[in-house]
């Protein structure tokens, strides 16, 4: 897939893993995982570049004598899913357009 | 491989970037192991479910922008003395027009490469206009009376064409392949200078 286009998504993908409530690393991957395999590498990129961008917020919290940390959504998290749903919208009466032009030439 | 073996390999191989990426990056990976053995994983397989130190570091080092790594390696590790600072003054004609020097070497070897994939460009763009040029004038030349050297024209004019679509194929594939060059290269000069600080 084109990879500028399956950045966007991903980055909504992990934006919805935070959605119905906060959440860590390994949990985010593990919630993915039906869906999409993601590399903690890949994941850490993903979660900096939502932070920079005012998406999500971070904090540390102790969990089994450890320190583990949390990432919550921010409105502009959340208002960002919002934009993508419409967006998406658009892109599959696109792909209904061009699967429609297949079916004929068949 | 044990949690903490991991994580000190890890170290070694990233000890170039700057204190603060790295300790962070290493807190993630702690964290992300941890989580794995809690959910049931034994430590061994906890560590390999994250992946490869080599790995992890080339796409750590990938990530993050030369510039900050350059800063890192350039930064002194302590104060530098008065009599070094005077010293690395005295010796800049010789340090500096040596480093200047090989930065243009890097640099020139870089920009004749582009003009090679600039030059076979050139040479597509010389096959269409002359496919174009050729059946034209070709064309001309029929029409006006010389059939026989007209059509031979028009024969040249075509061949340039299909020379041209070949030709285009293998300039798009070599500047492609360039393309992916420059990102290896990148890739390459980080490493050096990550990998540098680790021998000291």
């Amino acid at each position: 897939m084109d990879i500028q286009l399956k950045r966007g998504i991903i980055d909504v993908c992990v934006l919805a893993a935070i959605k119905d409530g906060d959440s860590y690393g390994y949990k985010i991957i593990k919630d993915m995982k039906p869906y999409l395999e993601l590399s903690e590498s890949t994941l850490y990129t993903i979660l900096k570049r939502l932070e920079l961008s005012g998406m999500l917020t971070v904090y540390t919290s102790e969990h089994g004598g450890r320190l583990r940390k949390y990432y919550h959504i921010t409105v502009a998290g959340l208002k960002r899913i919002e934009e993508f749903k419409n967006e998406w919208r658009e892109v599959m009466s696109m792909y209904q357009f061009i699967t429609k032009e297949g079916a004929k030439n068949e | 491989m044990s949690k903490q073996e991991f994580l000190d390999q890890l170290r070694l191989k990233l000890v170039g970037l700057p204190e603060k990426e790295l300790c962070e990056r290493l807190a993630f990976y702690s964290e992300a192991i941890d989580d794995r053995i809690e959910d049931g994983l034994s430590e061994e397989e906890a560590v390999s479910d994250i992946g490869t130190v080599d790995e992890i570091a080339a796409q750590v080092i990938s990530d993050i922008p030369f510039a900050k790594i350059a800063k890192e390696r350039i930064k002194p590790k302590r104060r530098l003395g008065a009599w070094e600072i005077i010293l690395i003054i005295l010796g800049s004609p010789i340090w500096l027009s040596l480093a200047i020097a090989a930065f243009a070497v890097i640099l020139s070897l870089y920009v004749v490469l582009w003009s090679l994939i600039a030059s076979v460009w050139a040479i597509f763009a010389s096959l269409a206009a002359c496919s174009v040029g050729g059946v034209a004038a070709g064309v001309i030349f029929a029409v006006t009376g010389n059939f026989l050297s007209g059509i031979a024209t028009v024969g040249m004019g075509i061949a340039c064409a299909g020379l041209a679509i070949f030709a285009f194929f293998g300039c798009k594939a070599a500047t492609k392949g360039t393309v992916m060059l420059t990102k290896k290269l990148a890739l390459a000069i980080k490493k050096l200078f990550v990998r540098k600080e680790e021998a000291k």
